[in-house]
């Protein structure tokens, strides 16, 4: 639908500029005029858009009508965990205590933040069964670092310098062999078996003196409990190695499993997918690690404590030191704080019971439809194949562009990598059944589509502002910038 | 079905001998692996003169879904690598077999050739995947 006027938001504001529209008419000058500085400090060749301000507020309200949001959509973007974000954590984040503190406030001026952050530690220790926790890492695959140097640290200050590798199953994100790398490891890829889960075999052949520990994300990537995953724990600890724990997908174990119970001796939670912060854009993200008592002296500065009635911060006796700037995403830690004190116990279980159920329905209403590589009771996520569909002429691209004209966010696709035409769907326990219930019939009808009219699909989106746009070409010719038109 | 004319490896590399100079292997990837890839946008490959280990890693391929590690499927030393692939990845999507091989490798042993898949072989393994 072509918007009236010149609303179109293609037209940029320069070029929309008309010379000697004016947005804000100033009052005369009442005081006598001054020399105007010296050429060299005035600046001419900006080229600034003259524009009324409806002009300015329409556009920039078109694009954001353009945006598509969980505020908006549905957005069953697997592996993200794209929750409905509770207003209230805004609400409190945005109290003026708390947003307008300073983290070089004095500790004295700062007790009721530090208290939030101090409780925030117990919880997510609670939840994990790791109590030792540090909030001062700001996203998902920073809290792996932190984990895998703290592993590290250990290792050497038990004089065990040859335990230089890490084991990573091959259904894992990148970001564990990219993190374990950095940390100044060998990484070491572990098959999955035919069920999914870690392969025992393989885990034992890397199972040595060499071996730093393993990174293990529960239910791990293709939406599956490892159900070996005890064993897994013992192998590893019996080899001497540590067990890390990738919280990804805890939104599927929250108030069930604990990870410390299982036998993880380390783990990062992602505060903005699991805890419902906003993300999605980047960013802010907030991924706190959180061990066991034998691992904690070596944590991220800075921690919180409590002594008597105050609180204060601390470093901890062997730490890793700092690994960001002050003391972590606070809006995020406080969002995240809101969340679970807005749910407590019961409602903490709930997250995790409902997301497994909406999950699990939706994989039992798409099989037959859809091919399942891994054919079992699923946790928080299902991965789908779209082998079926590529057999007669429509990959897994073509389904999730397809989706997009019915309205909803495509799925994850192409990951993870030991599925083929992967299409990882995760619905997270917010949506009701009317929109799952619709988001499975356009996989149906999309489905039918393929079979009838697979161009309609091979050519899709039809309804989005930009139709199909060239992969291939943005990742070989990168055009990172505006620049203006070349001068006829 | 595969060209008859080389040699595959498990890892979706083809290689052959090079009909200029013997002695010299010509390798690159598989229309299989090409397909699954989808469309190529980057390539990191071994320099002149890398040694180069029968299945162990020589490179790195992007493409828009993922990126891949590159295994040679040969021992030697690097003696050629296809520049064109630097400006025009491109290529291997649309001749993975031909103008879109990878690189040219003096090999240690040309023995070497005889323990890899034969075009049969290959097609067999990969209707099984």
């Amino acid at each position: 639908m072509q918007q009236g006027g010149n609303r179109q938001t293609e037209k940029l504001l320069l070029q929309r500029s008309v010379p000697g529209r004016v947005g804000v008419v100033l009052p005369g000058l009442d005081v006598p005029a001054q020399p105007m500085p010296a050429n060299s400090l005035l600046r001419n060749e900006l080229a600034l858009p003259e524009l009324s301000e409806p002009e300015v507020v329409q556009y920039f309200t078109g694009l954001s009508l353009k945006n598509f949001s969980i505020d908006t959509h549905f957005y069953p973007l697997g592996s993200c965990t794209m929750k409905y974000n509770p207003k209230i954590n805004d609400e409190i984040a945005f109290q003026a205590g708390f947003a307008g503190i300073h983290p070089l406030q004095p500790v004295e001026q700062s007790q009721g933040a530090l208290e939030l952050l101090y409780k925030l530690q117990g919880f997510l220790g609670e939840i994990t069964g790791l109590p030792a926790v540090s909030l001062a890492t700001l996203a998902g695959a920073h809290g792996e670092l932190g984990g895998m140097l703290m592993i590290r640290a250990q290792h050497l200050a038990n004089g065990e310098t040859g335990r230089l590798k890490v084991a990573i199953p091959d259904s894992a994100h990148g970001t564990n062999p990219a993190s374990a790398a950095m940390a100044g490891f060998e990484v070491v890829e572990l098959a999955s078996d035919n069920d999914g889960n870690v392969d025992l075999g393989a885990l034992r052949s890397v199972a040595g003196p060499d071996l730093a520990g393993v990174m293990i994300t529960l239910p791990s990537t293709l939406g599956l409990f490892d159900t070996n995953i005890l064993e897994v724990c013992r192998i590893v600890h019996e080899a001497g190695g540590l067990v890390y724990g990738d919280g990804a997908n805890m939104n599927a174990l929250l108030g069930r499993v604990k990870l410390g119970d299982l036998g993880f001796d380390v783990c990062h939670l992602n505060l903005h997918k699991t805890f419902s912060t906003p993300h999605g854009g980047g960013g802010p993200g907030a991924g706190p690690v959180c061990c066991t008592e034998q691992l904690a002296p070596y944590l991220a500065a800075p921690m919180v404590t409590q002594n008597g009635d105050s609180y204060d911060l601390f470093t901890p006796e062997k730490s890793i030191g700092k690994l960001s700037g002050f003391h972590g995403n606070f809006g995020v830690l406080v969002r995240a704080y809101t969340y679970i004190r807005t749910l407590g116990d019961a409602g903490i279980k709930s997250i995790s019971g409902n997301a497994v159920l909406s999950a699990n329905y939706m994989m039992n209403a798409l099989r037959g439809v859809y091919h399942l590589p891994y054919d079992r009771t699923c946790m928080h996520e299902a991965v789908f194949s779209a082998d079926f569909q590529k057999e007669r002429g429509s990959s897994g691209l073509e389904i999730a562009k397809r989706l997009l004209d019915y309205g909803f966010h495509a799925p994850t696709m192409y990951f993870p990598l030991i599925v083929h035409e992967a299409l990882m769907i995760e619905p997270t326990e917010s949506e009701t059944k009317e929109t799952i219930d619709a988001f499975i019939q356009a996989l149906i009808d999309i489905d039918r589509e393929v079979t009838e009219d697979t161009e309609l699909v091979n050519n899709a989106p039809h309804t989005t502002p930009v139709a199909r746009l060239d992969e291939a070409k943005a990742a070989r010719q990168p055009d990172l910038r505006w620049q203006p038109e070349a001068a006829d | 079905m595969s060209p008859e004319d080389r040699k595959f490896t498990q890892e979706h590399e083809w290689v052959m001998v090079d009909p200029a100079a013997a002695g010299t292997a010509i390798a690159g990837i598989t229309e299989y692996a090409q397909d699954q890839l989808g469309d190529i946008v980057f390539f990191e490959l071994p320099k002149v003169g890398d040694a180069v280990a029968h299945l162990g890693k020589m490179g790195e391929v992007e493409s828009v879904k993922a990126v891949s590690d590159l295994f040679s499927p040969i021992n030697g030393t690097v003696t050629e690598i296809n520049e064109k692939l630097l400006d025009h990845p491109e290529l291997v999507n649309e001749d993975p077999f031909g103008e879109g091989w990878l690189i040219k490798v003096a090999m240690t042993d040309a023995a070497e050739l005889d323990g890899l898949m034969s075009s049969q072989d290959y097609d067999a393994f990969i209707a099984g995947l």
